[in-house]
């Protein structure tokens, strides 16, 4: 199983130019942008022998997964599962005690920081829908939006009527043109779960992490959401992680892959079918 | 201790050409004239020749002349009156009547002076052991060979061990100037083992030259006396280390008392409460007024005014804790900058109140005598009573607080609602209560602590102040909601404070621990013991 | 479209507020001062100009607090010690200024010859030349501010902890300028000044100067404030206040914003510091003690947190009733001011602008 991994990994991160130390110091690196992903061998994700442990609990245990690039992977198991953490490990909020993370076959994310990792084309949403409260919708969308995320560009930033077209395309893609200039703190929980989403895709990530995306969506909304992950995948390599295996079924029918994770690896992949006549996952999930 | 007058030198100096060592007898009848009768000079040379002999009969004479009782007739009689009836000095017989033309005895500064010294020699061998004691500490300084008989004397009938060693050691200070060489070198080794800086400096002495000689003239001699300082350096050193360790730890366990009260209203129920060090001003103050009102109404009680001080300091400080926390506190529970806020201004009237209470000015409170003086342990060393006192007490508290907390009904109910205040709440715990009774807890321990403070230091409406940032340090350094590291904090910072006070002063100390912790919570900014895992950030 | 922030701040109200502030400080108050003779009904006596002058140093202050608590949410309890190291820079060129007519003839400053300096310390040469002074007025408080903030927001340290550190800072460089060998002139701090670039700083001319430049620097940095809070910097600056995570997944670095802001903030109120030491005649190491800094944010959070106007309203509100309670029942003052704390922070959370704000666009939906 670990052949798919046996990859030549490059050591280091292949930045070019100059970058002084007091660059570094003030967290005026320059950015890692997508242009340097090399997915040649059409692997965008690598997971190698992951471990996470606080205080001898593992949270995560030696877990290896390798995403393709435009694929849709689903990815279920219990609570505790590890799921978040890997999630964590993969945005550099959290760093792995032991193992790999590599984005494509050169970027090393366990050496890169949350915002360095957004840059290079990761984009995560969290289990809580978490927006820009006192920001309007609007104002949301354009920080996400993919551009220069340095202070200076941002203190004489002027929006463009290109970058104003392309933030009401994704108003109308999240049905929230008419909440515009709503503070997002007013919207319902499902509103501000479509909103974090066009928020990921105004940064044009490659990755996109959701994690439990359809939860507080009524079941229209869950199933358009469905629909536009099935939409996107493809140009863009989704993993979604949601405990509704109708959804599951949903955005799994396309020869879409699930991974089912227990105690922190990978207990089971394959097909939904697969996955879930697993002996090992019907134990886990029902019980002796 | 070192400080000697010059006169009682010289009187040790020139008892060597009075005394003869024979002369142990009862005071010579001339000398007790002169005593009452001589001029000025005569007098002197008769306290001299007293001291020499150190004949315990001589006292009531000399303590005669101290208290002017001592009465000269017709200049050929000395006869000691005390107003009722008259006594022959010379002969102790009682005079059938009292005559009338007593004259007084007028003595100068230097006569008193000679008096003095005298009366110190004569308390060598006093039945009184405290006595005793003081006289032969006011000679160690002053060892000279012609004490030696006086020496031997008293360490002929001494019985208390520790008048026995400062007697050994003053003999041997004394020996330092034996002809032999056998005696100087025992002397020698005595006094390097004795490890008393006193010692160190009448070693280096005989190192020092006079001219082109040295002082002692035998090198071996000299090789010994410096083995000796070398000795007493070795002990001196360690004598200053754990002096320094024992202030630092005392420091901690003040450190720790001001922060424990704050480990569970910060560290565990997440209050911010900058009112913290004013709980602990009210604590001492409580102090003080029990102090006030034992020694008004009770003075019998005033030994044990601390013991009655302990409870009523930690119930003040509970309840201003509990007001604290129903009328303000508790409705800002998960907005941490607004009780930071908030508190402040409980802070601000705390102290304006105590002002308009007790005064501006700082109050005494004053130790009851279990609580002043120390044990000398070395001879550089000594260790107050009221700073022991505190270190136990600081481990009583941390005792009972880590009893209260996973022992008790009360403290599985804090630790409950501090973990999940959901959760708890949905298994039939009162929330509410027990955040006010945790907050009362809290809030007692820091009144237990000014308690404590009062007993060391200045208790005034500022006391608190001084003690906010630093409680917040050790909670912060600890890690927050954990007992232990609160304690390793406390200890670990007081130490560090003490050790680098000695390099670098107080101030400096001070600023350098502050930009310690600030750099250390760069590396670990979930402090020393931290609860890691998912429940962590937020 | 409804109201943005943009939109409210650049609205022609705000303007016309701003022109009416400004007329009244720069053209009224002079002239009352200065041309209305004193017996006058309309005179506005020396006295007066001072404490106004005083409280917008304070309103400065309070904008600057406001920057940084109110718009990115970081709390800090150590805005004292910009304040106070702007005015030491100012008052050591004042003590310069002094020359050789200060009580012991010497070219040192009085504290120096009274503490027994040789000479003047490496860090306070050319302090004489009053541009160099006003460089370090601004560059050392930005760079003690930079280098703090860099390490403590990269340590992600936020929320109540940076406050309690900021606090210990503040609370550390007091401790260490009440040292009399630390140059800083100890407890008594720098006073007696004579002039200022060679006019008498008791004149009323050089008065009036230097509130019309304090008036100047609040106008000026109310509208700095404005430019940052409604630039995309400001946005995520409350997208970071907001929800930090996000901004960080968002391909943001908060570092370089906290750091900006941070940094501006301080060097704001190191001015205000500056300009606060000519018209007061003094500094003093007080100035660095916790309760002064932790006061900052009240003024702020009684005027209205996240608005620019608030916090002058808060300063000026404050300290009036602050001069009048420390004359009339100075034992009060602390009770007063303790209450205010509590209060707001139960009943007024958004302030007193904010409270009004709430209620007109309340209004306005009824409408």
């Amino acid at each position: 199983m670990n052949a798919a991994l046996a990859i030549d990994k490059k050591p280091g991160l292949p930045i070019s130019g100059a970058e002084s130390a007091f660059d570094r110091a003030v967290g005026l690196e320059r950015p890692v942008d997508a242009s340097q992903l090399d997915t040649t061998h059409g692997v965008i994700l690598y997971l190698e022998g992951i471990t996470v442990s606080f205080d001898g609990f593992k949270a995560i245990n030696n877990l290896n997964l390798a995403i393709d690039k435009g694929e849709l992977r689903s990815i279920i198991g219990p609570n505790g599962a590890g799921k978040t953490t890997m999630m964590d490990v993969i945005t550099g909020k959290t760093r792995p005690s032991a193992g790999t993370a590599f984005f494509g076959q050169t970027i090393d994310l366990t050496k890169l920081n949350e915002a360095q990792i957004a840059h290079t084309g990761i984009g995560r949403k969290f289990q809580k829908p978490t927006v820009f409260e006192e920001l309007s919708v609007f104002e949301n969308l354009e920080l996400a939006m993919k551009t220069d995320k340095g202070i200076w560009s941002s203190l004489f930033f002027k929006l463009s009527g290109e970058a104003r077209s392309k933030i009401e395309q994704k108003l109308e893609l999240i049905r929230l043109k008419d909440q515009a200039h709503r503070p997002a703190g007013l919207l319902s929980h499902g509103q501000k779960q479509w909103l974090e989403i066009g928020m990921l895709l105004m940064q044009e990530p490659l990755l996109l992490l959701l994690d439990e995306p359809a939860a507080g969506m009524t079941d229209e909304e869950t199933e358009r959401s469905g629909e536009l992950f099935l939409e996107l995948a493809g140009d863009y390599t989704l993993v979604v992680v949601e405990h509704d295996m109708d959804f599951i079924k949903q955005i799994s029918a396309r020869n879409g892959k699930v991974t089912c994770l227990h105690e922190g690896s990978v207990l089971a992949e394959g097909s939904l079918e697969q996955v879930q006549n697993d002996e090992r996952v019907i134990e886990v999930y029902l019980g002796r | 201790m070192t400080f000697m007058r010059p006169t009682f030198l010289a009187l040790l100096t020139l008892v060597v050409c009075v005394v003869s060592p024979a002369s142990f007898a009862k005071p010579a009848p001339e000398l007790v004239l002169q005593l009452a009768t001589g001029d000025n000079d005569a007098k002197v040379a008769a306290l001299y020749a007293i001291a020499g002999s150190a004949d315990p009969e001589a006292l009531p004479i000399l303590e005669a002349l101290r208290d002017d009782t001592l009465k000269s007739l017709g200049g050929k009689q000395a006869i000691i009156y005390d107003g009722e009836t008259a006594i022959d000095a010379v002969t102790g017989a009682k005079l059938a009547k009292v005559p009338d033309e007593l004259e007084d005895v007028v003595s100068n500064n230097r006569v008193t002076n000679a008096l003095e010294g005298a009366l110190a020699a004569l308390d060598l061998i006093s039945p009184d052991k405290a006595l005793r004691l003081a006289a032969v500490k006011k000679l160690q300084d002053s060892a000279n060979p012609a004490i030696l008989p006086l020496l031997d004397k008293a360490l002929a009938v001494e019985t208390d061990p520790q008048t026995i060693t400062l007697l050994r050691l003053t003999q041997a200070a004394a020996q330092l100037q034996h002809p032999d060489k056998a005696t100087r070198l025992a002397a020698i080794e005595t006094l390097g083992a004795s490890g008393e800086p006193n010692a160190k400096q009448l070693l280096a002495a005989l190192l020092e030259k006079d001219g082109a000689n040295y002082k002692e003239a035998d090198e071996s001699v000299r090789v010994a006396a410096q083995q000796g300082i070398n000795s007493i350096n070795s002990h001196l050193k360690l004598g200053e280390t754990l002096g320094g360790l024992f202030t630092g730890l005392s420091l901690g366990s003040i450190l720790l008392l001001a922060a424990l009260g704050l480990a569970i209203t910060y560290g565990l129920m997440g209050v911010i409460n900058m009112a913290h060090g004013e709980l602990i001003m009210i604590g001492a103050y409580a102090a003080y007024a029990v102090q006030n009102v034992i020694r008004a109404h009770a003075p019998g009680l005033f030994e044990y005014y601390p013991l009655i001080a302990i409870p009523v300091a930690f119930m003040v400080s509970a309840l201003v804790g509990v007001l604290m926390e129903r009328l303000v506190i508790r409705f800002l529970y998960g907005r941490p900058l607004e009780t930071l806020l908030a508190t402040w201004g409980i802070s601000l009237m705390l102290i304006q109140a105590v002002r308009s209470l007790f005064g501006a000015q700082n109050v005494m409170v004053e130790n009851p005598a279990w609580l002043s003086g120390g044990i000398q342990v070395m001879g550089n060393l000594i260790l107050p009573y009221n700073r022991l006192a505190i270190i136990a007490f600081a481990v009583l508290v941390v005792l009972g607080m880590g009893l209260i907390l996973t022992r008790t009904r009360l403290g599985l109910f804090v630790r409950a609602v501090t973990q999940n205040r959901q959760m708890a709440s949905c298994v039939g715990v009162a929330t509410p209560r027990v955040d006010t009774v945790a907050f009362a807890l809290g809030s007692g321990i820091a009144g237990l602590a000014g308690c404590a403070l009062s007993q060391v230091g200045n208790v005034g409406p500022d006391l608190g102040q001084g003690y906010i940032i630093d409680s917040f340090m050790v909670v912060v350094l600890g890690g927050v909601g954990q007992l232990a590291g609160t304690v390793y904090a406390a200890l670990g910072l007081g130490v560090l404070n003490k050790l680098l006070e000695g390099f670098a002063g107080a101030v400096l100390a001070k600023i350098a621990v502050l930009v310690f912790i600030i750099i250390f919570i760069q590396k670990r900014p979930q402090g020393l013991f931290a609860v890691k895992g998912r429940f962590v950030e937020q | 479209m409804e109201k943005t922030l943009t939109s409210r701040l650049f609205g022609p109200k705000a303007w016309a507020a701003l022109a009416a502030f400004s007329a009244v400080t720069l053209i009224l108050v002079p002239i009352l001062n200065l041309l209305v003779p004193e017996g006058s009904a309309l005179h506005l006596s020396t006295y007066w100009v001072t404490l106004i002058g005083k409280i917008m140093c304070y309103a400065i202050v309070a904008l600057a607090m406001d920057l940084v608590w109110g718009y990115t949410g970081i709390l800090s309890l150590g805005h004292g010690i910009f304040f106070a190291l702007g005015g030491y820079g100012m008052g050591m060129y004042l003590m310069r200024a002094i020359g050789r007519e200060g009580n012991y003839q010497s070219d040192l400053p009085d504290f120096m010859v009274f503490l027994n300096w040789k000479e003047l310390p490496w860090y306070w040469q050319g302090t004489e030349h009053f541009l160099w002074a006003m460089l370090l007025v601004v560059v050392v408080p930005g760079l003690l501010a930079f280098i703090f903030g860099y390490f403590a927001f990269r340590s992600r340290i936020k929320g109540v902890y940076f406050s309690i550190i900021t606090q210990a800072m503040t609370y550390a460089a007091m401790l260490l300028f009440f040292r009399n060998e630390t140059g800083f002139g100890g407890n008594n701090g720098f006073t007696d000044f004579k002039r200022i670039l060679g006019f008498h700083i008791t004149a009323p001319e050089t008065r009036i100067v230097l509130f019309g430049l304090t008036a100047t620097a609040l106008i000026g940095f109310l509208l700095l404030g404005r430019y940052i809070v409604s630039s995309k910097l400001g946005r995520v600056l409350a997208a970071i206040r907001d929800a930090e995570s996000r901004v960080m997944f968002s391909g943001y670095n908060p570092l370089p914003y906290k750091l900006f802001i941070w940094t501006v903030s301080a060097v704001i109120c190191a001015i205000a510091g500056a300009l606060y030491v000519p018209q007061v005649g003094i500094i003093n190491p007080g100035e660095m003690s916790p309760a002064n800094s932790i006061e900052i944010a009240i003024w702020t959070a009684v005027g209205g947190r996240g608005t620019l106007i608030g916090p002058l309203i808060g300063a000026g509100l404050i300290n009036g009733v602050k001069s009048y309670f420390t004359v009339a029942f100075p034992e009060y003052w602390l009770y007063f001011l303790g209450l205010i704390f509590i209060l707001v922070t139960l009943w007024l959370p958004r302030g007193v602008v904010g409270q009004i704000q709430t209620y007109f666009s309340k209004q306005e939906k009824r409408a």
